[in-house]
């Protein structure tokens, strides 16, 4: 019998397990697809501060990011997964813009963020393609990438007090007294100490199975891939300047569209390279339930913002189109810690479209308030607790 | 812009024959083609600038070809259009995406009806070498033939499995090429009592058989290619003999000398455009994804017709009759009277019935088996665009990787140019799967400049 039973292979129950094993639990990760099936594999891997405002999230982010140079590190040994720590550059359209982005860094500067403003003249030393015509900016040197289908996996494999089983799909949790005893499955009940809810998108349906609410909806997010720019038919042109885009690159709406409320569409590109050659463009906000049907009129105008980021891109084929659900609460953070509902229920879940980045401090948390460590850092503003004395909450 | 009656997409036999019966009954119609010339693959066409004096003889059912392209009549021909992207239009009707010429110029075509026509391309299999120059799909050999007068090698071996082989090597051997062998993994004569309860067919078969034992070409069954070799160039093949489930029997091989291969395993229908608007998707008697169509050749979507390939392999005979039955199902849709004849005519049904019940026991006869991963090495590319070895899968799939979606995402098996239509058969089965139906938001290559473009627009702004 395992201590501990992670639903959910995404990268943040990869996290939760990892670390959990590393406390020295015996830990079964089940899923009822594969290895970073859903949304881990439908985004692009963000490791972000400098989109955040300062608060619980950001500190939960600076954590989780020096925590991601820890594991990469760790992973390099075994082929690692294309942690990149390559920065971030967020432009400003015009002055008023540039002031309201400074004043943000300033801010986030008290939280530890590294912040270095780059002034209109300079845009183009870190990245040469970039369109004329912008104020300003701001460096944000701690931002990083990984290959999150890659880290989930590695994670995974890294102790062998993991136990992974694919395939296999949560039908009910286990109760006696109150208290949450394991997991029932198609292929049989899996007794375990504590139940660790990764379920992401779908975590609202894991917490059903032991009665109890959690207000987790879909978002919907769509992102373009190019060609490869490097050794494709029209790879050519960018071989020889160097990369068309070095950082991750985006405007400050982004920011604002973070943080934003609005039940319609946004977009605002969010640009980058990979180490496969291809660039990806994010990002694109919808809420409409989980519907995978492609929107031509969104990947338009995500390609319109990528152009007018980065002009050269305009003949730049896009190649593939891929959407995908994360799994935002109305007051867009993260649930993590125990349920005090149920005990022995724990949720890791609803970190909207910062799940890759906060994976890894997502995963030490739950470990410690598992173990009774201390945590490292104070998990109140996350506790499932906030929903439950609220009022129903209805979609 | 005013919207055609129909648009048709793929001008082989289903859609020049769609294009005819609804353009005789008076709609205004348009067929897009990705060619430069009318025809799709099975009529494939000379460009002009040969002056071929037979213009058929390597093609079989000419005649047929030139009556359906004779009755085209007042059809718009819209060539080298390919189309990335489908959608419904924002007043109904639908949105044909083109990228036109080698400009990639991007257009825009308005339609009340859509027709899907586009065919099927090779199915291919993995296999020590098969990236080599020289090797080349069975389809290939014969487009190379019949599009451009181009002998695909001058000592050429046909491999892979099903009646498909049988054509592609009498014209390579009556073009004048030596062909070697003709290797066929199944049985020789998986079809034969099938084949007897359809005369025509089986004299079909007979007449090939015939025509290669006259060039004393030999057809082998239970034999497969295993492995393509040369340095920089296919030099020579190894041949082995297999057993039912396509495992090479221990020291049954052979190797031959050829400076070409051409290997079919089958064909897979042309689906991103029926997937991208929704329509319903089933699987073949091979247990590949095919577009589920009506009686009438309507799919799940209303507006939106299929026929040939699309709705199963069943070769040109069935598609030129599937796309009869859509062409006259768009005119009483669209006059709301049966005006261009009965789409549920009952000797056309019958007829029907008939062709596609025999294309479903060749598909049975001549399935794909799983024995050919056993002719994969680790070094073996599985996806050529993202370069990713065999061994590469094997070792995604013990980090956990338990399906092809997964084994995609880690090891990036069809990320690149091709989107999966090369590998993606292979990357299902090595995972267990049968083929899913493709999701391709964007079924080509699309400048960013001209997706860009789009934004904000209306289809009014595209004439």
């Amino acid at each position: 019998m395992p201590d501990v039973v992670v639903i959910g292979a995404g990268m943040v129950g990869a996290a939760c397990a990892y670390y959990a094993a590393r406390e020295g639990l015996t830990v079964t990760l089940v899923d009822r697809g594969s290895v970073a099936g859903g949304t881990t594999g439908s985004g692009e891997g963000n490791v972000l501060v400098s989109d955040k405002e300062p608060g619980p999230e950001l500190d939960l982010a600076m954590l989780s990011c020096r925590l991601w140079t820890e594991l990469a590190s760790e992973a390099r040994e075994v082929g690692g997964f294309e942690y990149e720590p390559k920065g971030g550059l967020v432009v400003a359209e015009n002055d008023e813009v540039l002031r309201a982005l400074t004043e943000l860094a300033g801010h986030q500067g008290g939280s530890g963020v590294v912040a270095r403003p780059v002034a209109a003249d300079e845009l183009a030393d870190h990245e040469p393609h970039l369109a004329p015509g912008f104020a300003g900016g701001i460096l944000y040197p701690q931002d990083a990438q990984v290959q999150p289908m890659l880290a989930a996996a590695r994670l995974v494999r890294r102790w062998p007090g993991v136990t992974l089983r694919t395939g296999t799909e949560v039908t009910g949790i286990l109760m006696e007294g109150g208290r949450v005893t394991g997991v029932r499955t198609a292929t049989g009940d899996i007794p375990a100490g504590a139940v660790v809810n990764a379920g992401g998108t779908w975590g609202g349906e894991i917490a059903a199975l032991a009665g109890v609410e959690l207000p987790i909806l879909p978002r919907r997010g769509f992102i373009l891939v190019t060609e490869p720019l490097t050794g494709g038919p029209s790879g050519g042109p960018f071989v020889a300047s160097g990369p068309l885009v070095r950082h991750k690159v985006y405007t400050a709406a982004y920011v604002t569209n973070v943080a934003s409320d609005s039940e319609g569409l946004e977009t605002s590109a969010v640009v980058e390279a990979t180490q496969a050659g291809t660039v990806l463009i994010g990002a694109s906000r919808e809420r409409v339930g989980f519907d995978r049907t492609v929107s031509l009129p969104v990947l338009a105008r995500l390609a319109r913002q990528a152009v007018a980021l980065f002009p050269a891109l305009a003949d730049v084929r896009a190649i593939r189109a891929y959407c995908g659900f994360r799994p935002y609460c109305p007051d867009h953070l993260p649930v993590i810690g125990a349920d005090p509902r149920v005990p022995g229920l724990y949720h890791a879940c609803g970190h909207e479209g910062a799940g890759i980045g906060l994976a890894p401090v997502t995963g030490l948390l739950v470990a410690q308030l598992i173990t009774g460590a201390e945590p490292e850092l104070d998990p109140e503003p996350f506790s499932p607790g906030r929903f439950a004395g609220a009022a129903a909450w209805t979609a | 812009m005013t919207a055609y009656d129909l648009v048709i997409v793929g001008a082989g036999p289903a859609g020049l024959a769609a294009a005819g019966v609804a353009a005789r009954a008076g709609l205004r119609v348009a067929v897009l083609d990705a060619g430069a010339r009318i025809g799709g693959q099975y009529f494939r066409q000379l460009p002009d600038g040969f002056n071929a004096a037979r213009p058929g003889a390597l093609h079989h059912g000419f005649s047929t070809f030139v009556r359906l392209r004779e009755a085209l009549g007042g059809a718009d021909v819209l060539l080298g259009h390919r189309v990335w992207a489908v959608e419904h239009g924002p007043e109904g009707g639908f949105a044909v995406h083109c990228l036109e010429g080698r400009e990639e110029r991007a257009r825009t075509v308005a339609a009340a009806r859509l027709l899907i026509a586009t065919g099927a391309y090779d199915r291919v299999l993995p296999f020590p070498g098969w990236d080599l120059p020289g090797v080349m799909t069975a389809g290939a050999a014969q487009a190379l033939l019949k599009g451009n007068l181009v002998l695909a090698g001058r000592r050429v071996v046909v491999a892979g499995t099903g009646p498909f082989l049988l054509p592609v090597a009498t014209s390579l051997a009556e073009a004048g090429a030596k062909v070697a062998g003709v290797f066929e993994a199944g049985g020789r004569f998986g079809l034969a009592p099938r084949a007897l309860a359809r005369p025509g067919k089986a004299a079909e078969a007979l007449a090939y058989g015939y025509r290669l034992a006259r060039r004393r070409v030999p057809y082998k069954g239970g034999r497969a290619v295993v492995a393509a070799h040369g340095d920089g160039e296919l030099t020579h093949v190894t041949v082995a003999k297999v057993d039912a489930d396509w495992r090479p029997y221990r020291g049954g091989y052979e190797t031959i000398e050829c400076d070409t291969l051409a290997v079919g395993y089958g064909f897979v229908p042309q689906l991103d455009l029926p997937a991208q608007l929704g329509c319903e998707i089933a699987g073949d008697a091979d247990g590949g994804p095919v577009a589920r169509v009506d009686r009438r050749m309507r799919t799940s979507v209303e507006g939106v017709y299929a026929a040939g390939e699309t709705t199963g392999v069943g070769g040109a005979d069935l598609a030129a009759l599937e796309g009869v039955i859509a062409g006259r199902a768009v005119v009483a849709d669209a006059l709301g009277a049966p005006a261009a004849g009965d789409p549920e005519d009952p000797r056309m049904e019958a007829r029907r019935r008939r062709l596609a019940g025999f294309a479903r026991a060749l598909l049975r006869a001549y399935p794909v088996r799983d024995g050919w991963m056993s002719w994969l090495r680790d070094d073996t590319l599985i996806c050529r665009c993202e370069e990713v070895p065999y061994g590469r899968i094997k070792e995604v799939r013990d980090l956990g990787a338990a399906d092809a979606r997964s084994i995609k995402l880690l090891a990036r098996p069809g990320m690149g140019w091709c989107q999966g239509r090369i590998c993606g058969h292979a990357v299902a089965r090595l995972a267990g799967e049968d083929p899913a139906p493709p999701r391709r938001p964007i079924a080509q290559p699309v400048r960013l400049g001209d997706l860009a473009a789009m934004d904000g627009r209306t289809l009014d702004d595209d004439t």
